[in-house]
């Protein structure tokens, strides 16, 4: 079975990317194929690198308080680009209040402060294989 | 020598081994004269004044910004009220990334993590009430920096203050954005010429101004050790000081006016050791690389905030512990101004209630803990003198490395310095994943029944944008459309020739031109950076 692959990125204008650098080198080394965006990408940006990487799960990192807007972006997008087998998760400074508005929206699984590395990178993980396993299946 | 053995091995945060004893065979050839001199004195070791905290104590500045310029308005006046010295601001994403907060990349960010600023009207506005020519401001910006300086300038002259009086600091250094805080537009070869052009205005217009803040704060809070932040932040000033010398300038003539910005995280002694270290490693920097002939050139002075990534979700409360250890090593390592943060910052912004915590942190620190009643109380210990002679020569070395890829700039345009720190970062969490670094309350002495819960958190209005839209567009219908054009062609001539780009964006920022606008005018010349691949 092939590695799963794991697309990251940080939408929106936050800038902060020890997070997102430190669960993509964990996913590395857990085996996964990363591709890392890097920063300020827009929704429609996030979704169509996807598509063409082929990606089994989407990633995102936003700590600056915006997520709820940039999740319902990413959301549409994924929608209008027809992708909705790949699922997205989001990590970062985000109130507990908001991860079951997140959740209920459509965002697969929420990673606010205070997770560990073990626990993110193993749900993205298998996440991602659910995904390829569906592909394959 | 004294027996050493049968203790369990223990290092700082940067890696240095640290023995159960130190005793005076750890000073060897250590000459208090020519290491420590007096305070302020040569070679700034015991701090960078000769009385210190008993002539006058540190600047407590927190840093606040949020919604619009009125509600920040309000949260000054407040910290002001409770005792608070000084202001320091922040600014939200779109302003600090040149978008105004119409902009569809503003989505979601406006007024979120910091004041949204479109005009020089909404600086006056954050100023209203609050004299200028008696309040020292700290300004958070960067990559639009000489257009909120332009601003800033125009809401003084609104006040009648006399720009000689206008005190405080601006960021200003876009290093440190390409390295580790990533709030950057333009390319750094422009962002230098930027930087440049702002420190050489200041020079002759605000005398009391300090025009750029080096800063190594957020490298350390991206990942880096306490060694690389002090190696990276006088890697940039040397960076710096060779933009401006090439412009001309003697050293001696803009040195006395850079200031620097460190974190303060939780390793007391390595902290302070840094901070003692900082002060003789620029006076070396000042007068062996760059022969200066001006006692005040090789004076560091410096800020110091405490370290967000250190506070936890899980046990909230703890980090008001962690915060006043932090406050104590800024205090112990000799800091002009102190920011604490809030207990509540792992999850969002800070609420009033935390804001004024961590002020009492910081005069509690000051009035009743004894700390700030004599000057530089480590000097001599073995342990901190010996930890101080370690993280000069070890930052000494991370400074070497620079200069071997050829400088900051081009270390930085390259990607190395970023992957050092990405490197790091990964480290310390597996260190804390594995359990080799304590967390309290996250992998020891964990609270097995605690249910995550979260303290009341700030909560931003959310017509807090519209409002911001709909009064940046009044201002620009209200606006003479022929004036503006002539300042924005005024500014397009000399963002693409060589002349200074700080009168042209004051007569802007007077005719009521927006931030977006003025940064349209640099994008289209300079362009976007993108950043290296961080692998």
């Amino acid at each position: 079975m092939s590695p799963p692959r794991v697309l990251l990125a940080k939408p929106g204008l936050d800038g902060h990317d020890r997070g997102v650098k430190v669960i993509a080198m964990a996913l590395r080394d857990a085996g996964a194929e990363i591709i890392y965006l890097g920063l300020r990408q827009s929704a429609a940006q996030i979704v169509r690198a996807a598509q063409q990487e082929n990606a089994d799960i989407i990633a995102c990192s936003v700590l600056s308080g915006a997520h709820l807007a940039l999740s319902r972006q990413l959301l549409d997008e994924r929608e209008r680009q027809m992708l909705g087998d790949v699922p997205v998760v989001i990590g970062g400074t985000i109130p507990l209040s908001d991860v079951a508005v997140l959740e209920q929206a459509g965002i697969a699984a929420v990673y606010p402060t205070g997770s560990s590395l073990s626990e993110v990178v193993s749900g993205i993980l298998e996440q991602a294989r659910r995904t390829a396993g569906g592909w394959n299946g | 020598m004294v027996d050493r053995s049968g203790c369990d091995e223990r290092v700082t945060s940067s890696g240095i081994p640290v023995a159960s004893l130190y005793t005076e065979d750890d000073l060897t050839g250590f000459n208090p004269a020519v290491q420590l001199g007096q305070p302020g004195r040569p070679p700034f070791t015991r701090g960078p004044y000769e009385t210190m905290y008993r002539g006058r104590p540190w600047t407590m500045r927190q840093f606040a910004g949020f919604g619009s310029a009125e509600e920040t308005n309000a949260r000054y006046r407040f910290l002001l009220e409770q005792g608070q010295t000084a202001l320091s601001v922040a600014f939200d994403l779109p302003t600090q990334l040149g978008y105004d907060s119409s902009h569809s990349m503003a989505e979601a960010e406006v007024g979120r993590v910091g004041v949204a600023i479109d005009t020089a009207d909404d600086m006056t506005d954050l100023f209203n009430g609050l004299p200028l020519d008696q309040l020292s401001v700290n300004f958070t910006i960067n990559a639009t920096a000489p257009i909120i300086l332009a601003f800033y300038v125009v809401a003084a002259e609104r006040q009648r203050a006399d720009r000689a009086n206008l005190s405080g600091t601006l960021q200003n250094d876009l290093l440190k954005e390409f390295l580790a805080r990533k709030a950057f537009i333009f390319p750094p070869a422009p962002s230098m010429r930027l930087v440049a052009d702002v420190i050489e205005w200041s020079l002759s217009n605000l005398p009391r101004f300090n025009p750029i803040s080096i800063t190594g704060y957020h490298a350390r809070e991206a990942g880096c050790t306490a060694v690389q932040e002090l190696g990276l932040t006088m890697a940039s000033a040397v960076a710096y000081a060779e933009e401006l010398i090439s412009r001309g300038l003697g050293f001696d003539s803009f040195a006395p006016r850079f200031s620097f910005h460190f974190a303060t995280t939780m390793n007391l002694f390595e902290e302070v050791a840094k901070l003692r270290a900082a002060r003789r490693m620029w006076h070396d920097i000042a007068t062996t690389r760059f022969d200066s002939g001006d006692e005040q050139s090789g004076r560091l002075r410096f800020f110091s905030g405490n370290s967000g990534t250190t506070l936890t979700a899980a046990q909230p409360l703890n980090n008001v512990v962690r915060s006043t250890i932090q406050c104590l090593g800024a205090v112990l390592g000799g800091a002009q101004s102190i920011h604490v943060m809030g207990y509540d910052e792992a999850f969002e912004i800070p609420t009033e209630e935390a804001v004024t915590l961590s002020l009492r942190t910081q005069q509690i620190v000051a009035h009743e803990s004894g700390v700030a009643d004599t000057v530089d109380p480590f000097a001599g210990s073995y342990y901190v003198e010996s930890l101080t002679n370690e993280l000069e020569r070890r930052a000494g070395d991370v400074l070497a490395d620079v200069d071997r890829l050829g400088g900051a700039v081009r270390a930085l345009e390259r990607g190395e310095p970023q992957r050092w720190i990405a490197a790091e970062a990964y480290r310390q969490e597996r260190m804390i994943s594995d359990g080799t670094t304590t967390k309290v309350g996250v992998n020891r002495f964990v609270d097995e029944s605690e249910t995550r819960h979260e303290p009341r958190l700030f909560s931003l209005d959310s017509d807090v944008g519209e409002r911001q839209i709909a009064r940046t567009e009044a201002r620009r219908a209200a606006r003479n459309g022929r004036a503006v054009q002539v300042a924005l062609s005024e500014l397009g001539d000399a963002v693409s020739g060589s002349a200074n780009v700080m009168p042209p964006l004051i007569h802007a920022a007077r005719a009521g031109v927006t931030l977006g606008e003025a940064s349209n005018v640099m994008r289209a010349e300079f362009g976007e950076f993108q950043e290296p691949s961080p692998w």
